[in-house]
Formats: structure tokens, sequence, C-alpha cells
């Protein structure tokens, strides 16, 4: 009898320490391909989007809807309270506003002479809906309703609250996955919004309790960047928009190697809690060889 | 053929359960998927145990993972050394189950610490462990004490309805 087909009434089955080295060489081949290339994402992407994200958007839907009806109890004395503070406030901001208006028809003239309005000028958006986060406990990224039928590709940024989420890494016909910046193998070149100098934001898992992200490689010659400041996307990062705005510094160090600083940042978007977020279908030009 | 769609349910429905931010107690979601992957290596033996573990993994890399093959291979051979315990298994028994499930998703967690984690130069074991692994293996146990008897029930049945065909056809 021969050790790799074993007899069994008429069926023939393959004995399971042969199907696990099969299935473990098939892997290692998987992953040695996969590492480099993206060849059998497409495939695979659109038949999953197919059987698993009309499941998540359903039970994303219920979960959503209860957990909206609990908060509502909860909320409504607090919402009293607040909506008479933001009505003193919109009185203020009216106010307020009425004196940026002035001030942007300024900015827009000056523009206008610079032809600076390219750069600066408004992003085209389209919103998607969270269905789904991380399998793990080690990661953070979470999946969106829409993909490549919405007009979405690889890379494109993501921000919600005005502050920056991440960007798309991965997408199938009808969803997305967004890889966010506070997830724990990701880089994101930045600079502080005063004084322009370039630093690297990376996120940390043990610091995403305390909703902390961390940088690095922050020269700062002069001693000018202070606890508080902005933070946003550097111009010469090659997969972010400049300027959208990550968080603000919380603390800042200097480096063993006394010519750097790091520290920590606070981001501008609340991760826990987020439902939706926008996408910006604009991409960063890349450079071509 | 009907094992087949059940177990193609299971696997589904666990993963878009995992996926769903609902699940989550103080931002740690249990291993749905190590439970089902242990507890069909150990109620059906190896080869089951194996397949259902490469399948689980699969979906979570192509909706997770950086590359293609990484959490198959790992879920795999979980599925495949649980199904080493099919012998000694006996469906009156909480221990044995509850003990695999518990080492499986420990096992998991530390691997998945050892080759993502450390190899980045991220070397507080220590804190990894307390606030990570250890947190979901508890949560994965508790999740197990209510969903391993659904498993049981379903494959009893399963076992029940095959007996009856193979009668049938003698």
């Amino acid at each position: 009898m021969s050790p790799v087909i074993k007899r069994k009434g008429e069926r023939f089955t393959l004995p399971s320490k042969y199907l696990l080295f099969i299935l473990t060489v098939l892997c290692t081949v998987l992953m040695l391909i996969t590492f480099g290339t993206d060849v059998f994402n497409r495939p695979l992407n659109v038949v999953v989007g197919y059987v698993i994200v009309p499941f998540q958007q359903g039970i994303e839907k219920v979960g959503g809807w209860l957990s909206n009806r609990s908060e509502e109890l909860v909320q409504i004395r607090k919402l009293l309270d607040e909506n008479a503070q933001l009505k003193a406030e919109v009185a203020a901001l009216v106010e307020e506003n009425t004196l940026l208006q002035q001030d942007k028809y300024e900015l827009n003239k000056l523009r206008e002479l610079f032809e600076l309005d390219g750069q600066y000028a408004e992003y085209n958006k389209v919103g998607a809906r969270i269905i789904g986060r991380d399998s793990s406990n080690w990661y953070s990224s979470f999946l969106i309703d829409k993909g490549e039928e919405d007009g979405l590709a690889v890379d494109m940024n993501v921000i919600a609250e005005g502050g920056l989420v991440g960007r798309i890494t991965s997408l199938g016909p009808n969803w997305s996955r967004v890889t966010s910046i506070i997830s724990d193998n990701v880089h994101v070149s930045a600079m502080t919004l005063s004084t322009e100098d370039n630093l690297t934001v990376t996120g940390d898992l043990k610091l995403m309790a305390g909703g902390c992200i961390t940088f690095g490689q922050l020269v700062d010659g002069q001693n000018l960047v202070r606890e508080g400041d902005k933070v946003v996307t550097s111009n010469i990062s090659d997969k972010y928009l400049p300027n959208i705005l990550i968080g603000y510094i919380s603390s800042i160090n200097k480096d063993a190697n006394n010519l750097t600083k790091s520290g920590e940042i606070i981001p501008a978007v609340d991760f826990e809690h987020l439902g939706e977020v926008l996408i910006i279908t604009d991409q960063k030009k890349a450079v071509t060889e | 053929m009907l094992r087949k769609i059940v177990v193609t349910v299971f696997i589904l429905v666990c993963f878009v359960l995992q996926c769903s931010v609902s699940v989550a107690l103080a931002g740690i979601i249990p291993n749905l998927m190590i439970i089902l992957t242990s507890s069909f290596g150990f109620m059906r033996g190896e080869r089951e145990g194996l397949l259902i573990g490469f399948f689980c993994g699969l979906l979570n890399d192509i909706f997770f993972g950086g590359f293609l093959g990484f959490y198959a291979l790992l879920l795999m051979y979980i599925g495949y050394l649980n199904g080493k315990f099919c012998r000694i298994f006996y469906p009156e028994d909480i221990k044995l189950p509850l003990a695999l499930i518990v080492v499986s998703d420990l096992s998991y967690g530390i691997i998945c610490y050892i080759l993502t984690f450390m190899l980045r130069g991220r070397f507080d074991f220590a804190y990894y462990f307390l606030h990570i692994i250890l947190p979901e293996a508890l949560y994965t146990i508790v999740v197990t004490l209510f969903f391993y008897p659904v498993i049981l029930k379903v494959n009893e049945k399963l076992e029940g309805y095959e007996r009856k065909r193979a009668q049938k056809f003698v």
C-alpha cells in the first residue's frame, strides 16, 4: 500500500501530514510571491468582496443602530446643556466668521497674485462608512464600504473630522482597507506648521490606549517648536497630500544624539469613535522615473 | 456536503463578527477564529483542523494581512496540532477544550508578537503580553464558554446526520 494514497472504500484521501506539508509549501510560496507583488490581490479581493462585505454592512448597521439608541437615552440631558452653550458659542463664531470672511477675501486676492491657488485648492472628497475593524489586536486598520467601483484607488488619503486618518492600502470592487496612522507599523512624513521643520510621525501600540502617537527625527536647531504646535503632512511625503492636519505636539524630548528631537503627538482625529470617513480622491503626483 | 456548507457558514460568521466593531470590549477583541479552528481540530482530527485553520487564516490575510499566507500558515498549524488531541477528546469534558483553546490563543499571540513586533525592534514583551496577549486570551475563554457548546452541538447533529446517510446507502 502506498504511503501517499490510502484506500478507504471507493474514495482516496490524502493523509493529513502530507496535506499539511503541501499547504505549508503553498503558503510559503504565496508569501514569497505576494511580499513584493500583488498578483493575487485582484481576483481574491473581488471574490471576498462579494461574499463577506454584504454581511459586514448588515451587521454594522444593526450594531450602529443599537449603540445609537442606548447612547441617545444617556445623552439627552447632556445635550440640553450643551445646546445652551453652543448657542452662545454660535453667536461668538458668527462674529468671528465675518472677520475671517474679510480675511479670506483678501487672501484669495493675494493668492491669485501669486498663482498659488493650485496648491491650496480644495481636494475632491468622497464619504464612506466604516464596516469592520482589524480582526487582530495588534494593528489598527479598518474596512470601508466603498472601493474601486466608486473611483477609489490604493494610496488615496483618508480624513475625518478635519484630520488625517490614514490611507487606502488594499481594495476590492466594493470595499477598501484603510491603514490608520496610529497603526504600529506606519510612518508618516510630517512637518510642524509654524516652523516647517520636517519630522516623522510613527504609530505606537503602547501609546494607542492613551490616544497618542510618537514622532521623531525632528531637527529643530533654533528651539522654536513648542508643545501644542500643529503638525501637518509634509510637502515631501510621496503618499500623503501636503498640509493635512495630523495633530498637536504634546511633549518634546531631546534625543540622546543631541541633534534630533522626539516626543508625542495627540492626533486631531478621535480614532476610538470613527463612524464615517472622507476619502480624498486627488492623489499626490508621483514622479515617474 | 452538508458539513462543508455548515463549516463555511461558521467561518464566515466568525470572521464577520470578529471584524465588527460591536464585539470589542475595552478595545480588545476575542479570537473567534482560534476557537473555531481548535474546536474542529480536537473534535474532528488533524485534517479538518488544518483545513479550517487554513481558510480562516487566508480570509484574514486577504483583508488585513500585508501579504498572503502568514495567518493561513499560523492557523493551519494550530488546527493541525489541536487535531493531535482528537484521541483523548470526550464531548462531556470541557476542561481539555478550554485548556487547548487558551494555549492556542496564547501561542498565537506570542508568535504574532515575535514575528511582527519583536523583529521590528519592539522589545517590551512584558507590556505587550499583559496588555494585548493576556486580555485577548481571557476574553477568548469567556466567549468560548458560550460559543463552544454551540459548535459541539452542531458537530453532534452533523455526525448523526452523516451516520444516518451512511446507513441508508448500505
